[in-house]
């Protein structure tokens, strides 16, 4: 029961907030209740998580339409705990970020925000099918009016393009799910969209690879892996502060979760056969963004480069075939989600002050906000990959998988980082330090702020000097489907 | 006729007798109120007496006519959207000069015509049904008969409706030389190769061509943007619905009678599905003005429909008519809101029109949102499973094609389904006065209430009318 509250507390805490358009302090207060609710409800989860024995921590099954076996069934493991908790622990960041920023159509606002947040939770947690295309596209739609509403400069191409290559690809997932279903009715007889009787449909070859290609459009369109990315610099830098952060914090990552709990599991032959392709896309992606990221003026589109680089690896690391490079995959997940959400909510705190994101209006603010640069000195050197901060584990982890699949690929990622500490100080550089050339007298954090930036950099830094617990989030709560799949790989 | 025959086609004979009550009505009084009392007090009295006739069902009436699960289901989706229809059409007429009380004869008459287009088992029954239907309709089309946008449509909508009709009836007698008879059941298993082949192929073409033209696919859809721009918006809605309902229910049940073979068919069908969708969708994102960016896009959707259709199996026969409710309810919700936004004088039709309504009109704006999302196919809307069956369906005949096609053209087509929707979001500064709307009566609201409430009911729990659905297909053969 309390997944389906999960899933529902944003649902209706959207419908409250739009129902209370006139108060917008009062939509705002809503927003953020429904988000510490489920964040505290994630956390007593977590605490309370049984030991494991079934494959499931947390389950709910009902009926849903029988005459095709679909269900409404919700599960989570460790791997979607973590990712929940990352997902609310996101959307309440969102929230604060937004209070002062958004001022027209708030209730509407907090709407779109909050079904964002359910159509995640909603991927995250369904484990049949057809219920997790439907969150699949549940999250479009208010995304798309956030973008294409608040956004700013060119929001309606923006949100449209969005829009258009998730549909695309989604809708190409759609119909390899449904041959999926199809082809296990011939096989057993019965319709279903169940994600563990579908983990036991018998595939030819031919068709498995179809299959996985439909799916690994869809994911890879969100991840976004290599040639697929060019929706993303467009999308995050006119989205307001909180799209921004959604974006790059969570909606990047249901890609990243769907190769993890679908690619691999589902289609394990043709997983490893294109392994190397994925490998190499990865790596492309990491370079490709790492430089693109540093050519550029604007500073939000500049962190979403940074995000293709960074989701590089997630994919090396997911298709590298070991429990090892798996677990930094995760991780990377995890602490990008924070560390990139951080430098988009700095990014629009400076936008909201200053009125423009061009990299050369600015310079020298170190002098003037002593305590919001120093902040997002922080981000950008955990995004960098500086040690004893979360992205180091994961990229360290996702290498040192990697070298035993591949020496070449790694080899030429780890160029990666290199090209990260090129923008990381650009941006210190020409942000941050430097003469205050423009003059600029800006306000310093405020207290809201302080809220916003203080617990991200604790989790930053929980993650990287310890990041065991999550490691066992994933590794224990979570092992059958991961490293089942991962032993299929490396058993080739 | 039995007793028994009688309560068979009950439907069809109240409607009937409804027509002729109006008329009578008009001759005595004029008076639009009672006219329309009288008209719903008739399609809802034939809407319950599907009952009585589906305890005869399956009955075969003659040659003509059988009424079966299959039929009953039909004429209960029309008669709801006539329905519907007539309860739009009110409000708008109220606020026109012409006379009001023969706009729902004729709408009566039409949807007897359809009726009889879903029950008929002959191709004689289907020509009668047909050019009752059509000929009620080129009134209608014209109906603002001072207006020079009406008529232009009734004039193009009349001649291309006749020429086709030409070719139907030519068609038919073709597949009567050779078959030698008109009755779907006794066509069956006629081979390709005896005598007379060539005859037959040459018939069913033409008959495919008549039948395309009524559901407007490529190419034969050249009407279609000119008609639904031109017609008043509750005639465009009864050409989107209740014509096509009709027509399409025929179309199922001639394929799966056996009337027609099934190979040249699928192949041409199938020819015609993938032209209708890209056709469709392309040349709907050149449009400005929101009627005929509807008409093309009804062109796309009448080609969803044929992949089910040519997917065919049991999957494909009720994923078709899962897509029909979908549509018909998507569809009449849409222009119900067209019709609300305006009033008779005006009508609401360019993008500019509805620039900013989402802050003027807060309610009409997420109903009319949530009907282009359904067309767009969105989920939890009726238009994201009807086309998540259509898509089984494809897939399970393996299709692939016309799955990719599928895929591909509604990509095409979300492209100006957001167009809509942006400009309702858009701010609404700088825009034209606002139009005049008068209060939208309890009718309209009502209808658009229970349509919003039946989107989102088929999107998300569609098991009991699939099961119907199902059964009336299985009835089907």
């Amino acid at each position: 029961m309390v997944l389906l509250w999960l899933v529902l507390v944003p649902l209706i805490g959207g419908i409250l907030s739009l129902l209370s358009d006139r108060r917008p302090q009062a939509c705002r207060w809503i927003a953020m209740a429904a988000t510490c609710i489920d964040l505290l409800l994630t956390v007593a989860l977590w605490i309370g998580a049984p030991v494991r024995q079934s494959r499931w921590l947390y389950e709910l099954d009902y009926n849903w339409i029988p005459q095709f076996g679909i269900r409404f069934h919700l599960a989570m493991d460790g791997l979607s705990l973590a990712l929940v908790l990352l997902t609310f622990f996101l959307g309440l960041m969102a929230v604060l970020a937004s209070w002062t920023e958004i001022q027209e159509r708030v209730g509407f606002f907090h709407f779109n925000l909050l079904w964002i947040l359910a159509g995640i939770i909603g991927v995250f947690l369904a484990v049949d099918l057809f219920l997790f295309y439907l969150f699949w596209e549940l999250m479009l739609v208010p995304m798309y009016f956030l973008i294409g509403i608040w956004g700013h400069g060119r929001k309606i191409y923006a949100a449209i393009k969005f829009f258009i290559f998730t549909q695309l690809s989604g809708l190409l997932m759609l119909a390899a799910i449904v041959t999926l279903a199809i082809i296990h009715q011939q096989s057993r007889g019965a319709y279903s969209f169940d994600y563990e009787s579908l983990l036991n449909t018998p595939l030819s070859q031919g068709t498995a690879r179809l299959l996985m290609l439909g799916f690994f459009a869809a994911f890879a369109v969100k991840l976004p892996a290599f040639p697929f990315h060019t929706w993303l610099p467009d999308a995050h830098s006119e989205a307001p502060t909180a799209g921004s952060v959604i974006l790059a914090g969570l909606l990047l990552k249901t890609g990243a979760y769907g190769f993890i709990r679908f690619v691999l599991p589902l289609f394990p032959g043709p997983a490893y056969e294109f392994a190397p392709l994925m490998m190499t896309l990865g790596v492309i992606g990491v370079l490709y963004g790492a430089f693109m990221a540093t050519a550029q003026h604007d500073l939000k589109r500049l962190v979403a480069y940074t995000s293709v680089s960074h989701m590089g690896f997630v994919l090396i690391g997911v298709f590298a075939g070991n429990q090892t490079a798996l677990t930094g995959a995760f991780l990377q997940m995890i602490s990008h989600g924070i560390s990139t959400g951080a430098l988009f909510i700095l990014a629009g705190a400076l936008q909201q002050r200053m009125h423009t994101r061009e990299i050369g209006q600015m310079g020298g603010l170190w002098s003037t906000m002593p305590a919001l640069s120093g902040a997002g000195m922080f981000f950008v050197m955990a995004s960098v990959g500086l040690p004893a901060l979360g992205d180091f584990v994961g990229e360290f982890l996702v290498l040192l998988g990697a070298y035993r699949a591949h020496v070449g690929v790694t080899v030429l990622a780890t160029l990666g980082i290199i090209a990260a500490t090129l923008y990381g100080l650009k941006i210190t550089r020409q942000v941050f330090q430097g003469p205050n050339r423009h003059n600029w007298r800006l306000p310093d954090l405020a207290a809201r702020e302080w809220v916003i930036v203080a617990p991200m950099m604790l989790g930053l830094l929980w993650l990287g000097l310890h990041p065991q617990p999550f490691i066992n989030m994933f590794q224990q709560l979570s092992e059958r489907p991961q490293s089942v799949a991962a032993l299929q790989i490396e058993r080739r | 006729m039995t007793v028994s025959a009688i309560r068979a086609c009950l439907p069809l004979l109240i409607l009937a007798v409804t027509s002729v009550a109006v008329m009578i009505g008009i001759a005595i009084q004029r008076n639009h109120r009672a006219t329309v009392v009288i008209s719903l007090a008739g399609l809802a009295l034939s809407f319950f007496s599907l009952w009585t006739a589906y305890s005869e069902a399956p009955a075969q009436i003659t040659s003509l006519l059988v009424i079966d699960q299959y039929a009953l289901l039909y004429m209960g989706f029309l008669l709801a959207a006539s329905s519907a229809v007539v309860l739009l059409a009110f409000p708008y007429l109220e606020n026109r000069s012409e006379h009001k009380e023969e706009f729902y004869l004729l709408a009566i008459l039409a949807t007897v015509g359809s009726m009889v287009l879903a029950a008929s088992s002959h191709m004689a029954s289907f020509f009668l049904g047909l050019e009752l239907l059509s000929i009620s309709l080129y009134a209608l089309i014209s109906y603002p008969r001072t207006q020079d946008l009406p008529l232009e449509a009734g004039i193009k909508y009349l001649v291309l409706a006749a020429s086709s009709s030409a070719f139907l009836l030519f068609g038919l007698a073709l597949i009567y030389i050779a078959q030698g008879t008109m009755e779907f059941r006794r066509m069956a298993g006629f081979s390709m190769d005896s005598a007379g082949g060539f005859a037959y192929l040459a018939g069913l073409v033409l008959v495919v061509t008549g039948i395309g033209f009524k559901l407007a696919v490529v190419p034969f859809h050249l009407w279609t943007p000119d008609v639904y721009q031109g017609a008043p918006v509750p005639v465009t809605a009864f050409v989107a619905t209740v014509s096509k309902g009709g027509v399409f229910a025929f179309l199922l049940r001639w394929l799966r009678a056996g009337g027609a073979p099934s190979e040249p068919v699928t192949l041409i069908l199938g020819i015609i599905a993938i032209a209708s969708m890209l056709v469709g969708n392309l040349l709907a994102l050149r449009q400005t003005n929101i009627k005929r960016l509807l008409a093309y896009s009804s062109i796309a959707h009448m080609g969803y429909f044929l992949v089910a259709v040519v997917a065919g199996g049991a999957l494909g026969k009720a994923a078709a008519t899962y897509y029909l409710v979908a549509y018909i309810t998507t569809i009449l919700g849409a222009f119900g809101c067209l019709l609300a936004l305006g009033n008779g004088a005006v009508e609401t039709e360019t993008f500019d029109d509805v620039r900013g309504l989402l802050w003027r009109r807060p309610v009409l704006a997420s109903v009319f949102t949530a009907m282009i999302l359904s067309l767009a196919g969105i989920p939890l809307t009726a238009g994201f499973l009807g086309k998540f069956y259509v898509l089984a369906a494809g897939a399970s005949a393996t299709a692939w094609l016309l799955v990719v096609v599928l895929i591909i053209s509604s990509t095409i087509g979300l492209v100006y389904y957001l167009r809509i929707i942006v400009a309702m979001f858009a701010d609404s500064e700088g825009t034209a006065e606002e139009v005049k709307a008068s209060r939208l009566g309890i009718g309209p609201s009502l209808v658009l209430a229970l349509l919003t409430l039946g989107l989102v009911v088929l999107g998300v729990y569609p098991g009991p009318l699939w099961n119907g659905i199902r059964a009336a297909a299985a009835a089907l053969g």
